[in-house]
């Protein structure tokens, strides 16, 4: 199929505004008679509040307003909003504190300095309780209790099976079982969590905030001031960041609404980025328990998987990476029988949530690493025992999923190519290999939303020109951009007659925004159909006006009405929406469209699929690993945008790489002792290898023009990779991540002795 | 509260403020004068979102305060652009897609200013270990690396002032 415009190279349309100054993020809103706000956050990871005297703060000059938890409705909220029992997090809490870091009180004043130094006159007395940090103490009958009435502190639980396990096992030649731990990570978003809340006498609230999903703030929020969801605009024009730690209520957000709500002033609340280390959530550690039983000939029989995942004080979205760390476990192979049981484990730490991958990291990091001492162990080719078991094109994923299109096949075999082509390495130098597939936005309605998922409105100006309404949020993936592509595709446009309308509540459909791989498909589909509706009632004037035979088909292609048979014959765009809206009594024409997943199975419509490469070196002396090459063969369906599918690719490295080797919150007694840049180590541009994107085009029927995802799933290969590559340049595996320089000296002297 | 009188020169404009003197540059330029394009990403000089050049040297903003920089010249983001007409390295940038959210951005270009103005023909190495002290989280730097490379090569010659 031609596109005009799809798969063509296409600029972010935000592109100025980002290299020159102009795009405005919520740290730079000033609105008039603005206050600033400060949160002060608990010293201790579990204590019961007994009284909170804030008088001296007060009569500090230029305080304007302290608030507590009692000058809230103390409404227990959480993004499970159909799970009353996950709805489990205060945000200025009642009663007690759960973790180092939560919100106790927050104070509003002229400046920030002066809320910094109300902070200190804040009296809080406390009655320090026992605490518990990890998840396989705090499942002990003796372990200190998180939350009232939770039974071993057991959050949620999530079973997937399918297959006899038994018999599978039975049938298998070779059984081998593992124990890993994956860390945590910090989202790390440039811009910290921020928000200027905004209440009027009109009884109406306005929020800047950074924010992966504006609706999903505009209904949390309206649930815990006690509002209309409609008296509540949230608005997130641009956004610093994302990685699936900004789609919950957050400190900044809760904080400044309660304290505006007070004292009818705007009130700005910006993280420090200390504050968005210890209180903004982060990737969920996982303990992981693999069971894995193949034929002496590498056929995939069985696995059983028990993972225990650190939820930390509150569920937030720990409970939907918890479902997702088990389906992507058994990524992206085919197993006669699986068997997966999650537990999700409260401790008095800092909660865990959703990161971009959603628990896919986490889960293929230990399936990858196993995989490949299986094949060295039965003497099979590591590229052959995953080809043999990999998905196919119309696969049923039993009881779970339908597999549509799928390019695993032929991104192995072109990374086959490729690692061959690098003939023998140096010394101390690996190739490590790892499959994966992601979801293109989830199929699940926790949240209870009784709107579609994705929903958009396509307006044709007098002029020709397109407004494109759309609840879909731009956090830096490019979603504006992509959705401006599928719209002028759509339509016959080009992508400068559009103008994209995100980010505000009080103007665009709702949309549960950009967490899960989501927008290109759901919304994509959404803006597709609505481009399509406002095309036809342009082709009725057109058809009316040129009245062709009524066998022949009218089409738009770049800003030309034409018969399809003879494009020559045809209108020109601009003349014909002139006409048009005369026709329509002066209205403009508008296109509505919405998606909502329908028989798709459990998971998702669709599925990504790729397969990573990633060359290492590794000093035997110290331990220090160095990427040098990556190279992806990767399956988004029919790419957009390939600049964008490019940037999200190369990204996803760099973050998943750093969760490989470099990125940890080590913590002591709920501590997190590295929270700032200097101690938190990132990759910095000379620590990048050089990377190689490989396009394996399938067609998905469910998506716009054919597409899939192309965001989260790419950081699921790489830390899996590095483990791997290890294994391939020296022999030894690391199963507790980040593979830190010390770990692979202790995996050396480990070698070493069995030797 | 002691005040001190800063002269201040910013992309080409003169200012005099009274400020604290221990106000630091960055707050000068994104409160006191309101040039919200430069950014702040951490507290401890650390992630490179508040790059300017002051005098032809790159400097993170919050490194310094705005008093030891009195009487001398300060270029931001918002310096680049002439009248509409963008900076050779602005537009690679945008040919490149080395931007995702956008916040480490105007830090990376006065880096990459920095850089091209010292270095005019760098290699990928010295662009690398150039943007060592900025941090950027969507765009795994290789297409900032690119972009700089690119103007290096002469690739944008011709939108040069």
């Amino acid at each position: 199929m031609k596109y005009n415009i799809i798969n063509t190279h296409t600029h972010n349309i935000d592109g100025v505004a980002k290299v020159t100054g102009r795009a405005t993020y919520t740290v730079d809103v000033t609105l008039p008679g603005m206050l600033y706000g400060k949160i002060l956050r608990s010293p201790h990871p579990h204590a019961k509040i007994i009284n909170i005297d804030a008088s001296k703060a007060l009569a500090l000059s230029g305080v304007k307003g302290v608030v507590t938890g009692k000058d809230t409705l103390g409404v227990k909220q959480g993004i499970w909003r159909r799970y009353s029992e996950l709805c489990d997090e205060q945000i200025l809490p009642l009663e007690k504190v759960r973790y180092i870091g939560e919100p106790v009180a927050a104070v509003a004043a002229i400046s920030e300095e002066i809320a910094e130094a109300a902070l200190d006159l804040i009296e809080v007395e406390y009655e320090v309780l026992p605490a518990v940090y990890d998840a396989m103490e705090a499942i002990k009958k003796e372990a200190p209790v998180v939350h009232e009435g939770v039974e071993r502190n057991i959050n949620v639980t999530r079973h997937i099976e399918w297959g006899d396990l038994e018999e599978a096992f039975e049938q298998s030649d070779y059984i081998r079982e593992d124990w890993f731990k994956c860390s945590g990570q910090a989202h790390m978003c440039m811009e910290t969590r921020s928000a200027v809340a905004s209440y009027t006498p009109e009884k109406k609230l306005t929020v800047w905030t950074s924010t992966q999903s504006p609706y999903y703030m505009q209904a949390l929020l309206a649930g815990v001031l006690g509002m209309k969801e409609s008296d509540v605009r949230v608005i997130a024009h641009y956004v610093g960041g994302g990685f699936g730690g900004k789609f919950e209520l957050d400190g900044a957000q809760f904080c400044a609404s309660v304290l505006s709500m007070k004292l009818f002033r705007p009130v700005k609340i910006v993280f420090t980025r200390e504050e968005d280390f210890i209180a903004s959530k982060r990737r969920t550690p996982m303990y992981y328990y693999v069971r894995t039983g193949v034929k002496k000939d590498g056929t995939f029989m069985a696995r059983e998987a028990r993972v225990f995942t650190e939820g930390g004080a509150y569920t937030s979205m720990g409970a939907t990476a918890l479902y997702l760390t088990g389906f992507f476990h058994s990524f992206p192979y085919k197993w006669q029988a699986y068997r997966y049981d999650g537990y999700r484990v409260y401790t008095n730490t800092l909660p865990s949530t959703s990161m971009r991958g959603f628990g896919a990291p986490q889960a293929q990091f230990c399936s990858e690493t196993q995989i490949d001492i299986i094949a060295k162990e039965l003497g099979i080719d590591r590229f052959e025992i995953r080809r043999m078991n990999g998905h196919t094109t119309n696969y049923e994923v039993p009881g779970q999923a339908t597999i549509a299109s799928c390019g695993l096949e032929q991104c192995i075999n072109k990374i086959e190519d490729w690692v061959k082509s690098r003939g023998k390495l140096p010394a101390n130098r690996g190739i490590g290999i790892s499959c994966y597939g992601f979801m293109s936005g989830g199929i699940f309605n926790w949240f209870d939303t009784p709107y579609s998922f994705s929903s958009a409105v396509v307006t044709i100006n007098c002029d020709g020109k397109v407004d494109l309404h759309v609840g879909c949020q731009e956090i830096g993936q490019g979603s504006n951009t992509t959705m401006a592509m599928i719209c002028a595709e759509e339509l016959g446009v080009r992508v400068e007659d559009i103008r994209v309308h995100s980010g505000d509540t009080a103007e665009c459909p709702p949309d549960l925004g950009a967490w899960g791989s989501r927008q290109t498909l759901m919304a994509g589909n959404a803006t597709k159909m609505a481009a399509a509706d406002a095309k036809r009632q342009l082709l009725e004037f057109a058809t009316a006006k040129m009245s062709p035979n009524i066998v022949y088909d009218l089409d738009i292609k770049d800003r030309w009405i034409h018969l399809v048979a003879r494009p020559e014959r045809g209108i020109d765009y601009f003349e014909l929406v002139k006409e048009a809206l005369r026709g329509k009594e002066g209205q403009r024409i508008m296109g509505r469209g919405y998606y909502t997943p329908h028989r798709k199975g459990m998971i998702s419509p669709a599925y990504s699929y790729g397969v990573q490469a990633l060359e290492i070196d590794v000093d035997p002396e110290t331990g220090k690993i160095s990427l040098l090459n990556c190279v992806t063969a990767h399956d988004c369906g029919q790419p957009v945008n390939p600049l964008g599918v490019h940037g999200q690719l190369e990204g996803a490295i760099s973050m998943a790489a750093g969760y490989g080797f470099l990125e940890d919150l080590p913590m002591e007694d709920g501590k997190i002792l590295n929270p700032n840049l200097v101690d938190y180590k990132l990759i910095r541009a000379p620590e990048m290898p050089e990377t190689e994107v490989i396009e394996i085009e399938t067609y998905e029927p469910e998506g716009p023009f054919g597409a899939k995802e192309a965001g989260e799933g790419l950081t699921n290969p790489t830390a899996a990779a590095l483990s791997t590559a290890l294994y391939e340049a020296l022999g030894i595996t690391v199963k507790q991540l980040p593979i830190t320089p010390e770990k692979v000296l202790g995996a050396l002297r480990e070698k070493a002795k069995e030797a | 509260m002691e005040r001190h009188l800063l002269r201040i020169t910013v992309n080409g404009q003169e200012h005099e403020l009274y400020i604290n003197p221990k106000t630091l540059l960055v707050e000068v330029i994104r409160d006191h004068l309101g040039l919200t394009g430069t950014k702040r990403g951490c507290e401890t000089v650390s992630c490179g979102a508040c790059t300017m050049i002051v005098e032809g040297m790159s400097v993170k903003g919050c490194s310094v305060l705005a008093m030891q920089v009195d009487g001398l010249k300060v270029t931001t983001v918002e310096g680049l652009e002439d009248h509409g007409k963008l900076h050779p390295i602005q537009k690679a940038f945008i040919d490149h897609g080395s931007y995702q959210c956008g916040f480490c951005t105007s830090g990376m270009l006065m880096s990459s200013k920095a850089l091209l103005d010292e270095n005019p023909k760098a290699t990928i190495k010295e662009i690398r270990e150039g943007l060592d002290g900025n941090l950027c989280r969507c765009t795994g730097y290789n297409s900032i690396v690119r972009a700089v490379d690119a103007v290096c090569k002469g690739q944008y010659r011709e939108d040069e002032a």
